[in-house]
């Protein structure tokens, strides 16, 4: 099966309207691998009859679902070394320095997908820095994704998935063996607030403001003005000495100049003092 | 960078030692745990030791707490190989003093992804 222009080319605008994902001629394959399974689940002969409904309404649960099946996931434990390294050795020493009166700090995952990245992060805070315990610490992660975030809640994770980037000390440490799955502790499930947000949507306002911002491998999919307006707005949720950090292939370079590097090998970002 | 293979299987020896050879490994190996405390003690100190569980004379676990209960090789990193099924035996390897595992069937980025885990450069 594959899928018709005007089918692609209406995906391809819904796709950005909705999520600001770009869906270039010559992504059919991806329609058709991610959408066929939609499609005969909602009981659609075809991807057709599914981008028809679709034209009735973008704001159904097909539309959700559409959205969910198209959007790419991947992610894993400690996925890359350098940013873990580099929030070990530097950035939470320094954070929970520049804090040590207050003793709150906020950080937000902001392309959470299945959980992965938000749990490696508490699970090497309670490592590392145990006297965080005593601190208000609020952890917030989002996605546009509510599959995502259900499975994020779950905590829930196939052996496969443990077996990538997991330390096995802190599998045994802080999982529980289901069946053949694993899931997480309660403690570290409830200690992250889990919400729907839309990075290219307009909801910026019910934002507070951070120390540290995750938003890695997710600007990837996004044209030029839509990251623009993005970075533009993460400006305003950081902390003037607070910390961003992008997916190590990518940069802010040539796209917001207000941020400067920190730490090139683990992308990490500091706005420029005015 | 040398590795010391412990594995009564003649298949898992051989895989083992061409992957870790391929990210340039010079590869010692034994069948039971104790010729591997043998070889320790013939052969220069490995930077990472790959250990089955279930094998003749002297398996994974007695294998393990002999080579933590000696100073020589008290940080000496250890690899538990294991499958799906014997996860409980990872909890209890991990007990006596093994730092990671590698789950049957593996491919060299397995290895490769846990070496990293591990902090051992490649070879
Ligand atoms: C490749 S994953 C990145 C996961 C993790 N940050 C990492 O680096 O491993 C990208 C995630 O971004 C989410 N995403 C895509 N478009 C989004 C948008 N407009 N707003 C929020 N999240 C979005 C997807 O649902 C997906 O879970």
């Amino acid at each position: 099966m594959t899928v018709q222009a005007s089918d692609f080319r209406f995906l391809a605008d819904f796709m950005r309207d909705a999520a600001a994902i770009v869906l270039e001629p010559g992504k059919e394959y991806l329609v058709d691998s991610r959408l066929a399974p939609v499609a005969s689940q909602a009981g659609f002969s075809g991807i057709s009859a599914l981008v028809q409904e679709l034209r009735r309404s973008t704001h159904s649960p097909l539309a959700q679902k559409v959205i969910d099946a198209m959007t790419t996931n991947e992610t894993s434990f400690f996925r890359d070394a350098a940013p873990y390294q580099h929030l070990r050795k530097a950035v939470l020493p320094a954070l929970i320095e520049a804090r040590r009166n207050e003793r709150a700090l906020s950080i937000w995952c902001a392309a959470a997908s299945s959980g992965q990245e938000p749990y490696s992060m508490l699970m090497m805070m309670r490592e590392e820095f145990p006297q965080l315990a005593n601190w208000n610490v609020r952890f917030l992660a989002t996605d546009i994704s509510q599959e995502m975030l259900q499975r994020c809640r779950a905590g829930t994770y196939s052996q496969l998935e443990v077996n990538r980037g997991l330390p096995a000390p802190l599998l045994v440490k802080y999982f529980t063996k289901r069946g053949i799955d694993w899931q997480i502790d309660e403690r570290l499930r409830s200690a992250i607030e889990w919400r729907e947000f839309n990075l290219a949507g307009r909801a910026w306002l019910g934002l507070p403001s951070f120390d540290l911002i995750m938003l890695r491998n997710v600007m990837i999919y996004f044209d030029l003005q839509t990251k623009r307006s993005i970075l533009a707005n993460m400006r305003k949720v950081l902390r003037p000495d607070g910390y961003l950090f992008l997916g190590t292939a990518e940069t802010t370079l040539n796209i917001d100049e207000r941020f400067q590097s920190e730490q090139a090998q683990s992308s990490c970002y500091r706005v420029r003092a005015a | 960078m040398r590795a010391l293979v412990v594995d009564d299987s003649a298949v898992i020896r051989t895989v083992l030692t061409r992957i870790l050879a391929g990210l340039g490994f010079e590869v010692v190996s034994a069948v039971n745990g104790k010729e591997a405390l043998e070889k320790l003690e013939v052969c220069k100190r490995p930077d990472l030791t790959l250990v089955d569980w279930n094998m003749p004379e002297m398996n994974g676990y007695e294998f393990i707490r002999a080579v933590r209960a000696d100073t020589r090789w008290r940080d000496m990193p250890i690899m538990m190989v294991t499958t799906e099924t014997e996860m409980e035996q990872v909890v209890r390897a991990l007990a006596a003093g093994a730092n990671e595992y590698l789950m049957k069937p593996f491919t060299p980025e397995m290895v490769q992804e846990k070496l990293a885990i591990l902090g051992i450069a490649q070879g």
